[in-house]
């Protein structure tokens, strides 16, 4: 005969995965939410009711409704979203035929999973803390299945926040010492990208500033030495070397030129960059690295690339030099890419370059950033839309622009002007927090600059953003817009108390990703390098985390045998000073022995005491067997024993 | 209610059990030392560790760090739970109240007194004979709660108890710990009376009952036999046994005039067939409040219709060789 479950356990169940369900909200369709919410009532409705359980035949075309609905808000591809929005639905769907403790069992098994799962769509300290309630809630309802008779509510609540205490310490030996193992095994959840923004791989107008207007993260950096000043701050990306039409690409990794040759001075920058998640291979470094991360390699521009797109937050250390000479000879090749245009586009540009044919490079370089600074030129998210002949519309026309409308005009006027050029994008500046001494640099700090090759320099770092909006490179980009401009708020200059508090929360953050999120194969080797003083190899690291888990346990079980001592109530507690005083002159009473007894006894030792012993004896059997002892008689007990006084033997 | 478990699936084998502690007790009463409790996982908890399985490959594989705080925490609870299990089974006090004699093939309640030793409150604690059917209660912290355990029956005679298997799944459902007692408590099976009612044995007639020759009344000493059990101990020749080896018990003539002799020379067929038979003939006398004695191969009854007298006879049929 199965074991059929009683209402109080149900509600419990339905509590609980009501709670799971709402962990879950935002990663849900709104219409699998409500099927699941619908079939939880109904479940309900049949404890409260007595409505009878719908029959398999009613289930089925139910399920396959289901089936049809996921496919078609899914477009058919099953990934994340998809089998996270099914086996929900599905969980719920089973309560409708959830009767016996197999049922129970599974739904619940089922609802731990589902916890789980959270941590697929984000892993902040909020989804973190979400993920709590349900954990407990849904430990209470096991609790609830294993008990004969109903507990209180706050019973099995409070035995199931005392269990999962008691199961943290275990649970961080086993995060800390169980090997972690780099991952992934297979893939990737399919649609686990999808939100992740950061530098494309070419440059049209209006990508960077849509990115500007993300305040997420790019990423965060941590100087060894000094912050270099903010218009040092130019974190290399990708360099688009190719024109096609309005859109600049990076030069085809099939050109294979060789590797610019870089000799550097001065001070050696050392920092360490965790790096958000974006995609892509690009691992910025500042210009110009001299030390790349293991794995990575650079590219003959000096762009640093992972071995595999960048899909979980990484922390990789460089070194780079900002005072440095980069390819001082220019092949032919390289002076042939970099001087491409499309050819008979914008001619007013190409009619003002003519008159510049008499200038060095380096005039060129001063007559264009003059062209910018004299006339009125503006820095500006909401640029207006340009025509075909975009160089055109923009400088002679529009003159409204973002820093890559600066740099691809640039770079196109070099190179009409015969000057090999090239555009560099990345990220500029970044926003110092003093709670961890560290850098964020976010999405809206994405920039694009321009490098020119001069004889005898080499390629030279120009930024006509500058030229327009020194504010931009000097102080950061909130400096260069008005605030009425469409910047993410914490990318603002107003609200300081708010940007404090931000900072304060970024930097728990940074620390959060640092130690928790990032705690991966590499930084737990690390980390009990720096623990033990010499590495853990695997074996060893076994041998600690299994010892460490046994004396745990034998300490946890120790306390478990122990913890319940009986309480003493105020006489007793009374009675056993009294007790411990006496025993000071040998006497103690037998284990068979009564109060008055032992009383007799003391007092035939103790004659001068004799009226106190009985008193007090005869006063804890009151309070202790009488119905209703009066209060005063505490009060009596207390002071006799007080006044009590043993003379050592 | 009956929950499957496997690990009983593996007790009910012979050659599993002698590997058993097993709790032995001693003057009806036993406590369970931490040695004597055994734990296993439940199917849920296996369902429990494949889920953990399935997390911990998923955090490995999409590198999720708290994917891997879930998959440890829980894997934590599965193991702070089982101290839990056992704690809760661990120093119990089990003793043994009573068990009414019954008849063979019905069940009894053997009533136990299982008691907390360590003040705590235990919860959900099952006992039960192996393949019997259970019950589960609560014992409050040092409290004790009766235990009426049903006990199957089939074979007439005076039986050891079986094995009582005490276990318990809380708090977490997921663990089943259990400790296997022995007890050397005798519980009385009576014989299963048959079902055909003779009716010749209901009859009053002392002279067409029986093929007895003497006379066994209450009146005149008769001569002596050896003690048997179920001999009132007023007829003990104590002088007469004094003399010799062994106990007499003395035999006296009685009246018999309106006594109603239950005789084994008067049942047919095998020794156990005419054991149930007079078994049948003791209750059916009994119900009709006749006076009744009875007359076995060893042992003979005086005719009486007290309530002693019932169970001293179905204890003379209980344990006739």
């Amino acid at each position: 005969m199965p074991h059929y479950l009683n209402v109080y356990q149900l509600k419990w169940l339905l509590l609980s995965l009501a709670v799971v369900l709402v962990s879950h909200v935002a990663n849900l369709p709104v219409w699998v939410i409500a099927a699941s919410a619908t079939f939880g009532t109904w479940r309900y409705c049949i404890e409260k009711y007595q409505w009878p359980m719908p029959k398999a035949w009613q289930l089925l075309p139910i399920t396959l409704l289901i089936c049809i609905g996921i496919i078609f808000t899914f477009k058919g591809f099953f990934g994340r979203d998809a089998s996270l929005s099914l086996l929900v639905v599905m969980c719920s769907l089973k309560l409708l035929e959830t009767k016996t403790l197999r049922d129970y069992m599974l739904v619940i098994v089922l609802g731990y999973f589902l916890v789980g799962n959270l941590f697929l769509f984000n892993q902040t300290i909020a989804t973190f803390l979400v993920s709590i309630p349900p954990l407990i809630l849904l430990t209470a309802t096991l609790i609830n299945t294993s008990l004969p008779t109903i507990q209180s509510i706050q019973f099995s609540f409070k035995l199931a926040c005392q269990l999962l205490l008691q199961a943290v310490p275990v649970m961080l030996i086993l995060f800390v010492l169980f090997p972690r193992i780099p991952g992934p095994l297979w893939g990737l959840p399919q649609n686990a990208n999808n939100a992740m923004s950061g530098l494309g791989d070419s440059l049209q107008f209006g990508n960077i500033s849509n990115l500007t207007k993300n305040s997420a993260i790019a990423f965060r950096a941590q100087f060894k030495g000094a912050i270099p000043a903010n218009n040092q701050l130019y974190w290399r990306g990708p360099v688009l070397w190719h024109q096609k039409n309005q859109n600049w690409t990076m030069s085809s990794a099939k050109i294979g030129l060789p590797l610019e040759k870089l000799t550097v001075q001065g001070a050696p920058i050392q920092y360490a960059i965790t790096l958000e998640p974006h995609n892509r291979l690009w691992l910025l470094m500042l210009d110009m690295p001299t030390t790349i991360p293991q794995k990575a390699k650079l590219t003959h521009d000096y762009s640093v690339l992972a071995d595999r797109p960048v899909r979980t937050r990484m922390r990789y250390e460089a070194t780079s030099f900002n005072q440095y000479q980069l390819g001082t000879s220019l092949s032919e090749r390289e002076k042939l890419l970099s001087l491409q245009i499309n050819e008979g586009e914008n001619p007013k540009t190409i009619e003002l370059v003519k008159t510049w044919e008499h200038l060095s490079a380096a005039d060129k370089i001063n007559a264009a950033l003059n062209l910018y600074r004299q006339q009125d030129f503006f820095y500006t998210l909401q640029p207006p839309r340009l025509s075909k002949n975009s160089v055109d519309d923009f400088l002679f026309n529009t003159k409204r622009g973002f820093c890559e409308h600066y740099a691809t005009s640039f770079v196109y006027l070099m190179r009409a002007a015969s000057v090999p050029a090239r555009i560099v994008t990345g990220y500029q500046g970044g926003e110092f927090n003093p709670n961890g001494n560290y850098l964020i640099v976010r999405q809206s700090d994405a920039h694009a600059w321009a490098e020119v090759w001069l004889q005898d320099k080499g390629w030279v770092r120009v930024d006509p953003t500058a030229a327009v909006s020194p504010e931009r490179i000097e102080f950061g980009i909130s400096e260069a817009l008005s605030n009425t401009d469409e910047l993410p708020i914490m990318a603002r200059k107003d609200y300081p108390w708010l940007k404090k508090a931000y900072l304060n929360w970024d930097s728990v953050n940074n620390g959060w990703n640092q130690w928790v999120l990032g705690y991966d194969d590499k930084k737990q080797l690390d980390f009990l390098k720096k623990l033990t003083g010499k590495g853990l190899n695997l074996q060893e690291m076994l041998i600690w985390m299994m010892a460490m888990i046994v004396l745990v346990m034998v300490a946890t079980s120790y306390f478990l045998i122990k913890q319940n001592k009986t309480k003493l109530n105020p006489a007793q507690h009374l009675y056993a000073r009294y007790l411990n005083q006496l025993k000071r002159t040998g006497l103690e009473p037998r284990s068979s022995e009564a109060a008055l007894d032992f009383a007799q006894r003391a007092a035939a030792v103790l004659p001068n005491q004799k009226q106190l012993i009985i008193e007090i004896a005869q006063r804890y059997n009151a309070l202790m067997y009488s119905a209703s002892p009066k209060p005063e008689l505490l009060d009596e007990l207390a002071q006799r024993i007080k006044q009590l006084k043993i003379k050592t033997l | 209610m009956s929950v499957k478990l496997w690990p009983l699936i593996f007790l009910k084998r012979a050659w599993w059990q002698q590997w058993l502690r097993v709790s032995k007790s001693t003057q009806n009463i036993a406590l369970l030392n931490a040695r004597q409790i055994y734990i296993l996982p439940t199917r849920w908890g296996l369902l429990y560790a494949v889920m953990l399985i399935a997390l911990l490959i998923g955090s490995i594989n999409y590198s999720l760090s708290l994917g891997f705080y879930v998959t440890f925490l829980l894997a934590s609870l599965g193991n702070i739970a089982m101290l839990h299990t056992w704690r809760n089974l661990v120093h119990l006090q089990v003793a043994v109240l009573k068990a009414n004699p019954v008849f063979a093939g019905d069940g009894t309640d053997v009533i136990f007194n299982i008691s907390d030793t360590k003040n705590r409150p235990r919860y959900a604690i099952t006992a039960s004979f192996l393949e019997n059917n259970h019950l589960t209660q609560n014992i409050s912290a040092n409290d004790s709660q009766l235990f009426p355990v049903p006990l199957a029956t089939s074979k007439r005679g005076l039986h050891t108890l079986p094995r009582l298997t005490l276990n318990t799944q809380f708090p977490l459902n997921l663990l089943h710990a259990w400790a296997v007692i022995e007890n050397p408590f005798q519980v009385l099976v009576y014989p299963k009376p048959s079902d055909l009612i003779e009716p010749q044995a209901l009859s009053f007639d002392s002279s067409t009952q029986g093929g007895s020759q003497l006379n066994k009344g209450d009146e005149d000493f008769n001569g002596h036999k050896n003690y048997q059990f179920g001999d009132s101990p007023s007829r003990i020749d104590w002088k007469a046994s004094s003399r010799s080896i062994g106990l007499f018990t003395k035999l006296y003539s009685g009246t018999g005039s309106s006594a109603l002799w239950l005789d084994w020379e008067a049942t047919i067929g095998e020794k156990e067939a005419r054991i149930s038979q007079l078994t049948r003939w003791v209750i059916d006398a009994q119900a009709s409040q006749k006076i009744y004695g009875l007359k076995l191969p060893n042992i003979i009854l005086q005719p009486s219709n007290t309530e002693s007298h019932y169970h001293q006879a179905l204890t003379a049929l209980a344990m006739l060789d």
